[in-house]
Order: C-alpha cells, then structure tokens, then sequence
C-alpha cells in the first residue's frame, strides 16, 4: 500500500493554505510530519483524509486519485486518529471503537457480533481490553488516545493518521503512544502523524517531514532532517541538536 | 514472571473479559423488559381508567362481542382505545425524534421543535381555522405548515453554509430564527381572529391535548409517526457517528449530509403531524431522551428504542392524569411543561448534563 501526495496545493474559500506539497508513505513507515502552529499541517491532513480537495495536484493510494471516492472506501484505506476529545454524551469505550465498524456495514444496519469481536481485538492490542466497559468521558487523556487508536485499528485500514496523539499527555503516557505507534509500524501499518515534539521524531519516525508556511522545507531520515541548522530554519528559534548515546539525538533551546 | 507465564496471563483477562457479557448489556436487557411491562400495565390501567366504570364482565364483553355492547363498546373502542394508542404513539415519536436530534446535533438543550416545526405547524393550523376550513382541511394545512418551516430552515441554512462552518450550528440558528418567525404569524393570526369564536377554537387548538381524538385522526397520525419514527430507529447506530461530528464522521466513512438530512425530515413529519391533530405538547422530547439516557446510558441502540418506550409511558400517564385530575379536563400540552420543567431542572442538578 503506498500513499503518495504529488504537487498538492490546496486550502479554503479559494485562499490556499498548503502549497506544493510532495510526500510518500509505504507499508511499515512512520512519516512524522513537523512544523510549527499554523504551517498546514491540518490542512495536509484534511486534503490527505479527502475532507476536502485539492485546488492542484493529487493524492493517490497505489496510484490512483483519491479524489471522489466514497467515502466507506476512504474510509477503509485510511484510518484516522484525532486529538483526544470530549464528545458531548457518555459513551462505553467498546462503544466508541465499535463506530470504527461503520466503515464496514451499510446505512441502517448496527455492527454485529463480528465487528464487537474485532473492537475487542483492537482494544486488546493496545492493552486497554479491561477499560471496555468504562465511559470515554471519564477515561485519563492518555487512555481517550489509545481508545481512539484502536478505533483507527477496527477499521482495519492499511494507513493510520494520526493528528498530534501525544497532545496533552503526561511523560509516561506519551512515551506508551509512542511504543504503540512503533509496534503498529512494525506490524505492517503504514503510519502519518504529526508532533510538536522533534525528540518523537527520533524515537518512532523512519521518515521525517519539515513543513513551513504551507510548504515541505526538507523530507529525509530523522538524522538527516533533524540538525541544528533544518530545526531553527523550521522554527526560528534558537536551538542545538545534542547526541544523547545510543544513536539517539535530543533537541534543546538555546537561550542568551 | 517469566513471559510464558505473562502471556498465560493476558490471554486469562482475554478470555474472561471477552466471554462474558458486557455488564453494561445485561443491565439495558433488564431496563427494556421493565419498559415493555410498564407499557402493558399501563394501557390496561388507561382502558379501565375514567369516570365510566362497568363491572368486569362488560369489559369483556366488549371485546369478545363488540357488536352488542352498546355504551361499554363506544366507550372503550370509539373514546379510550383511540385516545390511548394515540398517547402512545406520539409520546414516543416525540421522544424519539428529540434524541435523534440531541444526537445530530450534538446538543443536550435540542428538541424536535428546534427547527421551527411546531410553530411551522401551530401558524398552518391556525390560518386553517381563521379562514374556516373544517377539521381536516385545518390538520393538512398544520401539517404542511410544519414541514415547510423545516424547508425552509433548511434550505436557509444550506445557502449559508460554507466551507469551514459547522453545518449543524448554522442550521440550529436558522431554526431558531424560523421558529420565532412562525411564533409572530400564530400571534398575528390570533391578534385578528374574533375573539369570542375562532380565537378560542384557536388558543384550545394550539394548547395541545388529546381529548377530541378519535379514529380518524388516529389513522391520520399513526402513518407518519409510524414511518419517521421506524426510519429514525434503523438509523440510530450511524447517529453514534455523527455525534462525533462533522469531520471524524466522514473519516469513520459515513456521508453525515445524507443521513442529516433523513433524520430531520423524520422529525419534522413526526412534529408537523403531532400539532396538526394534538397541539402543540412540549417539553417531551427534550426531556424523555435524558430520561431514557439515565436508563440506558448514550449508546443510540439502545438510547431510540428506550425512548421511545419511555416517551410511550410518559405520555399515557400525563394524559390520564389529564383526563382523570379534575372534573374539568386539564390541557396535555399545560400539564407536560409543568411536570417536564421541574424534572429537566432535576436532570440539570442531579447528573453530569450541566457540566462540561
């Protein structure tokens, strides 16, 4: 399965937001997007899921325009991982998993008992089998998160997208997100997400992409990607880029 | 513990997580069997309920020989049984309708009248009486008044929307507005009606009540009340979906525009043929859902059709109530609000609606 974003320009109201935009991602990667607040990457990723089109260019699975699929099809393809979030009514996590299934039963029919079998296998891939029963309300952020991927994972979709899932976590949570996305990478997934983290890129992306003002500055491996000079072109701030031991590299501002 | 024997153990929780029933199940099964028997008791206390009491064997009579049963046959079949079903059947279309649309959207404060139905519905039936239609001419005009404010919310708030706006918030503020309006034409329409014939025949129309139902406008009410609700029924697992909004619906692989649409025009028939035969009765379908959701929990499987029961059981006993308080008959529409406010501001203190 390859997702390929060819020229992509795309944005609202004829204003456009992301300009030129050129990415791959095969089965078995992690393309950790990076980028500061505002620089498109929500627009990528609504242009990416087909919530809204490009003005130029074309995104393809395996080579073909996504673009006026049904959404059932998009919905096989890619699944998707938003910010943990408060709905407004008190769903039980096997519940919220088991809309996942939707992607796979028409309109007026409810998942059956296969699809509770495989919301359960997704829970329990993700260790969190036991939380079942619990409303979502009352679940920890890391917790929501991880009920949310494995919604993603009951659609049994080749890509997951996920939009910044270590967002308002603890330390301890985060790096349990982070472990999951690389066994899920390591299962075959073929994984997109975001982060304000450059460090997450290191312990989980094989691929990184640099974006700025709409636009891919550089996309490489995290070493390549991930220097001194790349990080404060991105950011303009101030920052170095120290080797931590055992091939592992952390960023740290520099203050004056 | 060695990893043989951590796997034995997470394939332990595995299977007894997985073979037993979710405790939340075994408690709706028990919450819908209590339903369905208050439903039953309930009727058959309504049937022998009123002030034209007969001894049990004419009871029976009526319905192993309902031609020969004189005063117990006309009482039971042509006055209590239409009256009844018709309390059935409304209270919980209304309900229904009102959690399809706190479902779509989003919102605990919404009620099927949101979109300007009933005020679409009580100008409609209001005009028909102004301009002296007879009885059915006054319940088609109700019911097409109805539908046409919903329209035209609709069509509004399409026009409106764009990209980046949030569909269901634009089409509430429409709604609003198109309520509003509808609410100073039925207020025009009285302002001018002759106040010591069509005026009354007006306010006691809008007042909402079930004491002049008969058959025919049971079979008037029953078709669309029976269709929209069914429809919203078999759509209430993609309503879970769209309670999540706009966006993780579609990325869940749901067209929320279609399904939107369906649900509103299910409840707009639904509230449009309510007014058009019992008034305006209101506060049912914003708070029955809540009621239901105390019972059953958010899941919309299981949320619609409890509602619907609920709504059921609420309405016949108001309306016994109504019919039974006073030697004078007390309004259906007058006695919901008044036991529908009080409970709605217990749901607000006693559960987590009023938080965020």
């Amino acid at each position: 399965m390859n997702l390929t974003v060819e020229r992509v320009t795309a944005g609202y109201h004829a204003r456009s937001v992301i300009f030129d935009v050129d990415l791959a991602l095969g089965a078995g990667e992690t393309l950790c997007l990076l980028g500061p607040n505002g620089s498109g990457k929500t627009t990528l990723f609504k242009t990416i899921l087909g919530l809204i089109y490009p003005t130029a260019g074309r995104v393809c699975v395996d080579g073909e325009d996504i673009r006026g699929w049904p959404r059932q099809r998009l919905a096989r393809t890619l699944g998707y991982v938003p910010q943990a979030h408060t709905p407004p009514f008190a769903f039980r996590a096997r519940d919220v998993v088991l809309m996942a299934r939707s992607v796979h039963t028409g309109i007026f029919s409810s998942p059956g008992r296969p699809d509770v079998v495989i919301a359960e296998q997704a829970l329990e891939q993700l260790s969190i089998l036991p939380l079942a029963d619990e409303l979502y309300t009352e679940l920890s952020g890391g917790q929501r998160q991880l009920v949310l991927i494995a919604r993603a994972l009951a659609q049994q979709a080749p890509v997951l997208v996920l939009d910044e899932p270590t967002a308002n976590l603890d330390f301890a949570n985060q790096m349990l997100v982070l472990r999951h996305i690389r066994e899920l990478a390591g299962s075959g997934l073929g994984i997109l997400m975001t982060t304000h983290f450059p460090d997450f890129a290191f312990l989980c992306a094989s691929r990184v992409a640099l974006m700025k003002q709409g636009r891919i500055l550089a996309t490489n491996n995290p070493h390549e990607i991930l220097t001194q000079a790349l990080l404060e072109q991105t950011y303009e701030t101030p920052l170095r880029v120290v080797d931590a031991g055992e091939g592992m590299r952390v960023v740290l501002p520099r203050f004056h | 513990m060695t990893t043989a024997q951590s796997v034995a153990a997470k394939e332990e929780v595995r299977a007894r997580v997985m073979l037993r029933p979710p405790r939340s199940a075994v408690r709706v099964r028990l919450v819908f069997a209590g339903l369905w028997a208050a439903l039953v008791l309930l009727t058959v206390f309504s049937l022998l309920y009123g002030r034209y009491t007969l001894p049990w064997q004419a009871w029976w009579q009526v319905f192993t020989r309902p031609a020969d049963s004189g005063m117990a046959g006309i009482v039971l079949l042509e006055v209590r049984l239409p009256r009844i079903l018709a309390a059935l059947l409304i209270g919980g279309a209304l309900a229904v309708s009102g959690a399809a649309f706190q479902g779509l959207f989003r919102n605990p404060m919404a009620s099927p009248d949101i979109l300007g139905a009933y005020s679409g519905a009580g100008f409609g039936a209001s005009m028909g009486i102004l301009l002296g239609f007879n009885i059915l001419g006054i319940q088609l005009l109700g019911f097409v008044g109805g539908l046409a404010a919903v329209m035209l919310a609709w069509s509004l708030a399409a026009s409106l929307s764009r990209s980046g706006n949030d569909p269901t918030l634009t089409l509430i503020l429409v709604g609003i507005i198109v309520r509003e309006a509808g609410m100073a034409l039925i207020r025009l329409v009285e302002y001018v009606a002759d106040p010591h014939g069509k005026l009354a025949a007006i306010t006691f129309w809008l007042v909402g009540g079930l004491s002049a139902i008969n058959r025919r406008d049971l079979l008037f009410v029953s078709v669309p009340l029976l269709v929209g609700s069914a429809l919203l029924l078999l759509l209430r697992w993609k309503l879970n979906v769209l309670s999540f909004g706009e966006e993780e619906a579609k990325a869940l692989g749901v067209n929320p525009w279609r399904i939107r649409m369906v649900i509103i025009l299910c409840a707009a028939v639904i509230s449009a043929a309510i007014v058009s035969v019992a008034g305006m009765i209101m506060w049912v379908g914003l708070v029955i859902p809540h009621l239901a959701r105390m019972m059953v929990g958010a899941n919309h499987k299981a949320l619609l059709p409890a509602s619907f029961l609920v709504g059921s059981c609420f309405l016949l006993l108001v309306d016994d109530l109504a019919r039974g308080m006073f030697t004078l008959e007390v309004p259906l529409g007058v006695l919901t609000s008044l036991i529908g406010v009080p409970f709605f501001l217990y749901l607000v203190v006693h559960t987590r609606m009023g938080r965020t």
